[in-house]
């Protein structure tokens, strides 16, 4: 195919043909070297935690507690999860319940004020969440280094993405379901709970197993709301400090015995197997509720 | 139903006020007494907490106690326009080669590679810049580079020892990590939400794939890339435990290299935290909140600068928080 050049924008006209073809070569060429950079440090900081966790690695850190580098991290894994589940409940709850509000019923400004406060809220640093969660609740409120503290302070950071993730999933729900759920006289709030959460429920599992991702491997918000403790968790709500496994990574690290630095590479590796098992479990569920939605 | 969910919609905006409420509130003594100088200096000095604790116009502190948050600040800004400057074309490059080049399955396993990246814990990658890729680039990369860069004014940043990977530009290449995620998925949604009919336009007049991508996709989007990056930025700004383990967290002044140790406010608050604990006045824990407070209010401001861009564009590629 000829393509006579006089229908060229004007800048383009008369640059040589050969230079253009470079160019566009170049471009591709950066395009997969930016692939690259994008998969080889994903592969490399996995690989690096394998690589250090697990030629040392011993199923007894899964059963034994300890602290200051030594023993097991059975208090660190348990408190870990006890803060997930308590992230799940309060975060979830409060999440869905604001998304819903975000999705059906905010109308005009209003809608867009809490909508961008949320948003803003996730973009404030998690160590300032974290020190005013140690100034607020465990000093103002004498709730000490305690569960409570650390639950709250993790919920507020991650309330942002689960209201988001809500909203998206009840908006993109057709809006000929909602008519059709009116015109066989459901009720607005059984065609919501019936008809426009069920279909968005995908969205919405997804979005609360990201948020509980990022709890678990958060570190800056849980140092002076969590603090931390040899034992294992307890019922105690406030005035008994939790272990969380990002402490021991931190603390552990750099510290001269070697004990210390194989628990912090083993605390690694138990995170990212929780926080990748997390994120695999969202996309499987997204990618089967489209393949059922396509054969709908 | 309406009011129920409501109520609890309002909770993410009393929150955001009750933290920036707090801070001021705790801020406060500090803000009396450091004035003008914490904007102007360096300076992480507790004083003499053995000593009699002084008043000073109503505020109680440890004799010669002396805060400054310019060297902080400094290195928030420096390692994060580094992290800017290496993650931006990359983000751009790969958002342009997911949607444009590559077959939809092969999108989706860079997707996935995002969404991982963005849900590694930050403690994690800080285990790799400060065990793995600082020494790595410290002992083969940055004596090339300090051997290449000329000894003018200016290019001058880029000479002298390259220690031990502790520093400014360890800490930039980890954070340029850390936002790829976030730059690159927002900016591949943005590149996806470019209408067709425009870009087989441009290829009809005979334009290369290149030329749609610059003259045609970009310029479409342009402002809400900016605003992806700004994004990032905020991302960057804010980042605490990487930094943390990366930069070197030397309180003292601003770097003479870029290869020099340096501190970020995020940085300096976690590592701080505790011996500030220390002074009984409790005048350090309020100087490291108005620390903290300058922190979020220019996180604050560009992030709400990112989405307004963001939003001119398309508002269905605005992210949440990381960017998962």
């Amino acid at each position: 195919m000829t393509v006579t050049c006089s229908e060229h924008p004007a800048s383009l006209q008369g640059r040589p043909a050969m230079r253009r073809k470079v160019a566009d070569a170049a471009a591709l060429a950066a395009g997969y070297v930016a692939l690259a950079m994008i998969a080889v440090p994903t592969i490399w900081v996995v690989a690096g935690v394998l690589q250090r966790a697990v030629p040392g690695w011993s199923w007894g850190v899964l059963t034994h507690t300890g602290a200051a580098g030594a023993g097991g991290l059975e208090n660190e894994i348990l408190g870990s999860l006890v803060l997930t589940a308590g992230t799940l409940v309060l975060a979830g709850g409060v999440g869905v319940l604001a998304g819903i509000y975000l999705a059906e019923y905010a109308t005009g400004p209003a809608g867009a004020v809490l909508r961008g406060a949320s948003e803003v809220l996730a973009g404030i640093p998690s160590i300032v969440l974290g020190y005013v969660g140690y100034l607020a609740l465990v000093v103002a409120l004498h709730w000490s280094f305690s569960l409570a503290a650390g639950l709250v302070t993790l919920a507020v950071m991650t309330v942002p993405y689960v209201m988001k993730s809500t909203e998206v999933a009840l908006r993109q729900v057709p809006s000929a379901y909602r008519e059709g759920a009116e015109a066989l006289g459901f009720s607005p709030l059984q065609a919501l709970r019936r008809i426009s959460l069920r279909t968005a429920l995908p969205g919405i599992v997804t979005g609360i197993l990201v948020a509980l991702a990022i709890s678990v491997g958060e570190t800056a918000p849980l140092l002076y709301t969590a603090g931390f403790t040899s034992a294992n968790p307890s019922a105690a709500l406030v005035h008994r400090p939790i272990a969380f496994l990002t402490y021991a990574i931190w603390t552990f690290y750099n510290q001269p015995s070697k004990s210390a630095v194989q628990l912090s590479f083993d605390a690694a590796l138990i995170l990212l197997v929780i926080v990748l098992l997390l994120i695999v479990v969202g996309r499987v569920i997204v990618s089967l509720s489209e393949r059922h939605a396509e054969t709908r | 139903m309406q009011r129920v969910t409501g109520g609890v919609a309002v909770i993410p905006m009393l929150a955001l006020l009750f933290i920036i409420a707090v801070l001021l509130a705790q801020a406060w003594p500090a803000i009396l007494l450091n004035g003008g100088g914490f904007f102007t200096h360096t300076s992480f000095d507790l004083g003499n907490t053995y000593g009699a604790i002084v008043n000073t116009h109503g505020v109680r502190h440890p004799q010669g106690a002396s805060y400054g948050v310019l060297g902080w600040a400094l290195g928030t800004v420096e390692s994060s326009a580094i992290a800017l400057v290496l993650a931006v074309p990359v983000s751009v490059f790969a958002a342009l080669a997911i949607s444009e080049r590559l077959p939809a399955y092969l999108g989706r396993v860079v997707g996935l590679f995002l969404g991982t990246l963005a849900g590694i814990p930050s403690v994690i990658i800080g285990l790799w810049g400060a065990l793995t890729i600082g020494p790595l680039l410290a002992h083969r990369v940055y004596p090339l580079l300090a051997h290449l860069a000329p000894k003018v004014p200016v290019l001058s940043f880029f000479t002298g020892g390259t220690g031990n990977g502790q520093g400014l530009l360890t800490s930039g290449i980890v954070l340029g990590v850390m936002i790829i995620p976030i730059v690159a998925s927002t900016t591949r949604d943005l590149v996806h939400s470019v209408p067709k009919l425009p870009k087989e336009g441009g290829e009809a007049l005979g334009m290369t794939d290149w030329e749609v991508a610059r003259r045609v996709t970009l310029r479409w989007v342009g402002p809400g890339i900016v605003g992806a990056s700004v994004l990032g930025l905020a991302r960057a700004l804010g980042e605490t435990m990487a930094v943390a383990m990366v930069s070197g967290v030397v309180l003292s002044g601003s770097p003479g290299s870029i290869f020099a140790p340096i501190t970020t406010i995020a940085a300096t608050i976690v590592t701080q935290l505790d011996s500030a604990f220390t002074d009984t006045s409790g005048f350090a824990v309020s100087s490291l909140a108005e620390a903290g407070l300058v922190l979020v209010l220019i996180t604050l401001a560009v992030n709400v600068a990112g989405r307004l861009l963001v939003r001119r564009v398309a508002s269905t590629a605005l992210p949440v928080g990381r960017g998962v």
